[in-house]
């Protein structure tokens, strides 16, 4: 019996046509096809999803947790991004 | 005619059962939580499966049975499910081989039982036939990765099929009321079916890399389930199954 463990994968399923796949859990499996199965066996017992999507979590690249200051923070005061920013002038019509 | 219509649904809804029963023994044991909960699964479906059976067969019979009337309410030798399903789970590795064996028997009779005269049991074949299609795909590439995985799963795997292979014969050795019901063409040919069924296995086996079982030159094989005439297995999961309804009689939760 060997002891190294299966890798870990990311699970996403759509929960109907049209919405996008959320991200659900984490399995291990040994490979992609037992990674879906487990999938199908674990998270859709309750009807929960239409179609899944693996993938590796090693694959998965996430931003630093101490970039957050410098990445997201000047965003803060910088509201006339937001397109209800701009009053529209009563002229304009089908906006 | 009812009467063996009524044996007939009873000795499906009793190989459904007691596989599913079988298999509900793995919950909380499984090599893995993703496998524990896939057998969990696969065990309510044919469990679910009996449900469906158990149900038309008390239609039929009238009388004020109900769906729990046959399972919690027949000793051993009213259960005619074959021996196969009655069988210990063993390791991991037998509790495949006795899947394999038996979801792909599950897989050709479902599909056949769609074309059934009889409408009721065509419509559970058709419901039944997409969850035994899962249970098939499942067994077979876990066979799959046992038998062509490390020495040692290679080895438990084979001598599992081996083990498990006397008692496949059974499945499609028609009983009386089975040759009645094919006869009426409410069941399918069972010894037609057992061609596909050993090629589908052949295929299988040599995926995962192993050797087809020699059967004997007569082509002996364990047989009784069907009859009533069960391992000493079934008693104990009897004594399991109906302990609730045993002790106290007709309680509701």
């Amino acid at each position: 019996m060997s002891n190294q463990e299966w890798p870990l994968w990311e699970i996403f399923i759509r929960s109907k046509a049209g919405l996008d796949h959320k991200h659900v859990g984490s399995i291990h499996a040994a490979d992609s096809t037992m990674a879906i199965e487990m999938a199908r066996d674990v998270y859709t017992r309750r009807m929960e999803g239409i179609s899944i999507w693996a993938v590796e979590s090693t694959n998965i690249h996430a931003s630093n947790p101490d970039d957050a200051g410098i990445f997201y923070e000047p965003s803060n005061d910088k509201i006339y991004r937001h397109p209800t920013f701009y009053e529209l002038p009563d002229e304009i019509t089908h906006m | 005619m009812n009467n063996s219509l009524v044996e007939y649904i009873m000795h499906l809804a009793d190989n459904s059962l007691i596989h599913g029963h079988r298999l509900s023994e793995w919950c909380g044991h499984g090599p893995i939580l993703e496998v524990d909960i896939a057998l969990s699964n696969i065990a309510l479906d044919n469990i679910g499966a009996a449900r469906s059976l158990y149900e038309y067969a008390a239609e039929i019979e009238g009388n004020g049975k109900t769906e729990d009337s046959y399972p919690y309410f027949r000793d051993v030798r009213q259960f005619k499910n074959s021996l196969l399903v009655e069988l210990p789970n063993g390791n991991f590795a037998d509790t495949i081989a006795k899947c394999l064996l038996f979801d792909a028997y599950q897989f050709y009779f479902y599909t056949a039982l769609k074309n059934s005269t009889d409408m009721r049991l065509a419509a559970i074949a058709e419901k039944s036939l997409k969850e035994v299609t899962y249970h098939l795909r499942f067994s077979s590439e876990w066979a799959v990765r046992l038998g062509d995985g490390t020495d040692e799963s290679k080895q438990k795997m084979q001598h599992a099929i081996a083990e498990h292979w006397e008692y496949a014969g059974e499945l499609f050795a028609p009983s009386n009321i089975e040759l009645e019901m094919i006869e009426k063409g409410i069941a399918p040919n069972m010894e037609a079916l057992k061609d596909v069924w050993q090629q589908k296995l052949a295929e299988t086996i040599e995926q995962a890399t192993l050797s087809f079982p020699l059967s004997n030159e007569k082509g002996w094989f364990q047989s009784g389930g069907k009859k009533g005439i069960h391992t000493e297995y079934l008693g104990f999961i009897l004594a399991d199954l109906q302990y609730m309804q045993k002790t106290y009689p007709n309680s509701e939760w």
